[in-house]
């Protein structure tokens, strides 16, 4: 498969009043044609930051790109300048936000808000730009897109709204489609229509999806790989079978224990104890070492590398070091994964 | 919408006559009488004179009177100004301080929104503390201040502009000048707010990561999310504005409202007080309504409905 995006360990910054705050920490992966990648990790962890920097969309000035490359297509976004930006950005690559009720603008009808990029970018004339985004609207499961297209925002309910944030992000067939916990602000049946027509949506244009989520049951339903984020860097990295059925980051089992499932409803729900470490003085070693008891001596001296555990598959902790104790993940995060096994086939 | 317009108009018709009745109380309520030189005046002539504009019957029946007057379009005979009516008086002087207002709250608010907009896409940066320095002062040195200053700048010294009187646009542009720092500086102050807050907002991230360019952001998706409170602060400007800052008409010597409105309430002449109370409360209440239509038209989500859909 050809590499359609490859991010080669960014580093991230924003400068505040109190210092600098590091909040990616050399993040590398890459993205190919048609796939779909998930970014998971907790609040904090930089994905939406990785991704923000992908899209040139940082905070300026606060933001800093301190290290890295994005290679999109083999040129580097990173040496862009804002206007080779805004080429790209619509066209090449495009985002769907979190909240829907306050993604759109509210002053502005909604057919204008799609029409804007095709006439930015592939050169429309309006009234061929309507018909694209009526198409459109119609694409993403909204009914009665002629009448639709001449409404406000405010006139839509949050599905149907974050439904009008997709067809403006599929307006010019983007090859990347960077979708940051675009179901997080839905309700749960909403969640699932969302994501089975982002599902659709992959199939009929074969674009990319880079999907941002901290929930597990959304990863294991749409990706095909999985980068688990922890404190500004990618801890584990691997296809969603690698990452479900075989984890070997301690974050990572820690994250699928506690997702609560059907069978442990009777037990109680894991959480990882502690809080993610304060990215204005990363710790020294390994980032997650205090929240993790599994944790070896040399995990609060020195960071640890990559791992290569398949083809497809690395971690980044010292336990899979020649040297170290074999460690078996924890009872329930066994089972967890038994679960997913047996439930796995007819998914 | 029709329906919704008529229905104000009627609560305007309503309000106006709570306020002709409250202030026609309150200046019965006035020390002193019309008369200004009762000590020449025998006790006969005072008589006679309050006699003939009925001012010796008691209040309930003047009021009575007036507000059947007020009914017929009639706003009674000045005391003061050589027995001219009410409504003739208005009239001439309402021009130069309509036109005045008007050209001070277009110019300023235009200027104020600009000022507020580079401050804004300059945020802490040097425009951005220049702006707001010069949108405080503007709020806080009273006009007259500027007015004068003016006058000695721009007609005693570099004599460009008459020092004052009415007479032709060159005679406007000191007083517009003066009047139009606060609107000005208000505009900028608020739309330097607003700006910066809608700049932060979501939707300013999808546009851009639609790739809408920096002018695009700024223009067609900011300013109009911007503008929203600025009407509301705009309407009170506007009339105050228009109905004449009595200062500035007083420094510039222009036969303006708010000029004559000050040397009625001096003299006890009663018609013209009313006469341009009512006016002022009118011209308010007009542009109460226009600004509630206003909003509708720049944020669609107050947009009023017909009322049967």
């Amino acid at each position: 498969m050809s590499k359609l995006l490859e991010v080669k360990d960014l580093a991230v910054s924003f400068n505040t009043y109190n210092g600098e705050v590091q909040a990616v920490r050399g993040v590398s992966f890459d993205l190919n044609k048609g796939e779909t990648l998930a970014i998971v990790g907790e609040s904090g962890s930089g994905k939406s930051v990785t991704t923000s920097a992908l899209m040139g969309l940082l905070p300026k000035p606060q933001g800093v790109i301190k290290s890295g490359e994005i290679l999109f297509e083999g040129e580097d976004l990173v040496k862009k300048s804002n206007k080779e930006m805004q080429k790209i950005r619509g066209k090449d690559m495009s985002m769907v936000f979190q909240d829907p009720m306050s993604s759109l603008n509210p002053t502005m009808k909604v057919g204008n808000q799609i029409m804007e990029g095709l006439i930015k970018h592939q050169n429309m004339n309006r009234s061929d730009a309507r018909k694209k985004a009526i198409e459109l609207l119609d694409q993403v499961g909204i009914p009665n897109p002629e009448i639709r297209i001449n409404q406000y925002p405010h006139q839509f309910s949050g599905g149907m709204r974050q439904r009008v944030v997709i067809a403006i992000a599929l307006a010019c067939n983007p090859k990347v489609l960077i979708a940051d916990e675009p179901t997080t602000a839905l309700d749960v049946t909403i969640q699932a229509q969302i994501l089975e027509l982002m599902k659709n949506i992959q199939k009929e244009t074969d674009s990319a999806i880079i999907f941002i989520t901290h929930d597990l049951g959304v990863v294991a339903n749409v990706a095909d790989r999985v980068a688990v984020m922890y404190a500004g860097k990618v801890v584990e990295y691997g296809t969603v079978d690698d990452i479900f059925y075989n984890p070997k980051h301690p974050y990572t089992w820690g994250l699928l224990g506690s997702m609560p499932t059907l069978d442990n409803a009777d037990e109680e729900l894991y959480a990882i104890p502690g809080s993610p470490p304060d990215m204005l003085n990363p710790p020294k070693g390994d980032a997650f070492a205090p929240r993790n008891k599994f944790a070896l001596e040399i995990d609060a001296v020195m960071e640890p590398p990559m791992f290569k555990v398949t083809d497809t598959h690395y971690a980044a902790t010292w336990l899979l070091h020649e040297d170290a104790p074999k460690i078996e993940p924890p009872e329930s995060v066994k089972k967890r994964m038994q679960g997913f096994a047996n439930s796995g086939g007819d998914q | 919408m029709v329906r919704y317009i008529l229905r104000r108009v009627m609560y305007m018709l309503v309000t106006l006559f709570i306020i002709a009745t409250l202030s026609f109380f309150l200046m019965k309520m006035l020390p002193g009488s019309p008369l200004n030189a009762e000590d020449k005046l025998s006790e006969q002539q005072q008589a006679i004179v309050l006699e003939k504009y009925g001012l010796n019957d008691p209040v309930p029946v003047q009021y009575v009177k007036y507000i059947g007057g007020l009914l017929q379009g009639d706003l009674g005979i000045s005391f003061a100004f050589s027995n001219t009516p009410v409504t003739d008086i208005l009239m001439d002087r309402i021009g130069p301080s309509a036109q005045l207002g008007a050209q001070a709250l277009v110019v300023g608010t235009i200027l104020g929104v600009l000022l507020g907009l580079i401050a804004a896409i300059s945020h802490n940066g040097f425009l951005d503390y220049t702006s707001t320095v010069i949108a405080v002062l503007g709020t806080s040195i009273p006009n007259f201040v500027f007015a004068g200053l003016l006058q000695f700048v721009f007609a005693a010294q570099l004599e460009w502009f008459p020092v004052a009187l009415w007479g032709d646009f060159k005679h406007t542009i000191l007083p517009t000048i003066a009047l139009m720092i606060f609107p000005m500086a208000t505009a900028a102050r608020f739309v330097r707010t607003e700006m910066v807050e809608v700049l932060g907002s979501n939707f300013i991230t999808t546009a851009r990561a639609k790739g809408v360019s920096e002018p695009g952001i700024v223009f067609k998706h900011g300013l109009r999310n911007a503008l929203i409170p600025l009407v509301t602060v705009i309407g009170p400007m506007a009339v105050s504005l228009m109905t004449g800052s009595m200062v500035i008409e007083q420094i510039f010597a222009i036969p303006g409202i708010g000029e004559q409105f000050v040397n009625s309430v001096m003299v006890n002449d009663y018609p013209t007080i009313m006469g341009t109370t009512l006016l002022f409360a009118a011209l308010f209440i007009t542009i109460i309504l226009i600004i509630d239509l206003l909003y509708g038209l720049i944020d669609p989500r107050i947009r009023i409905s017909g009322g049967d859909s």
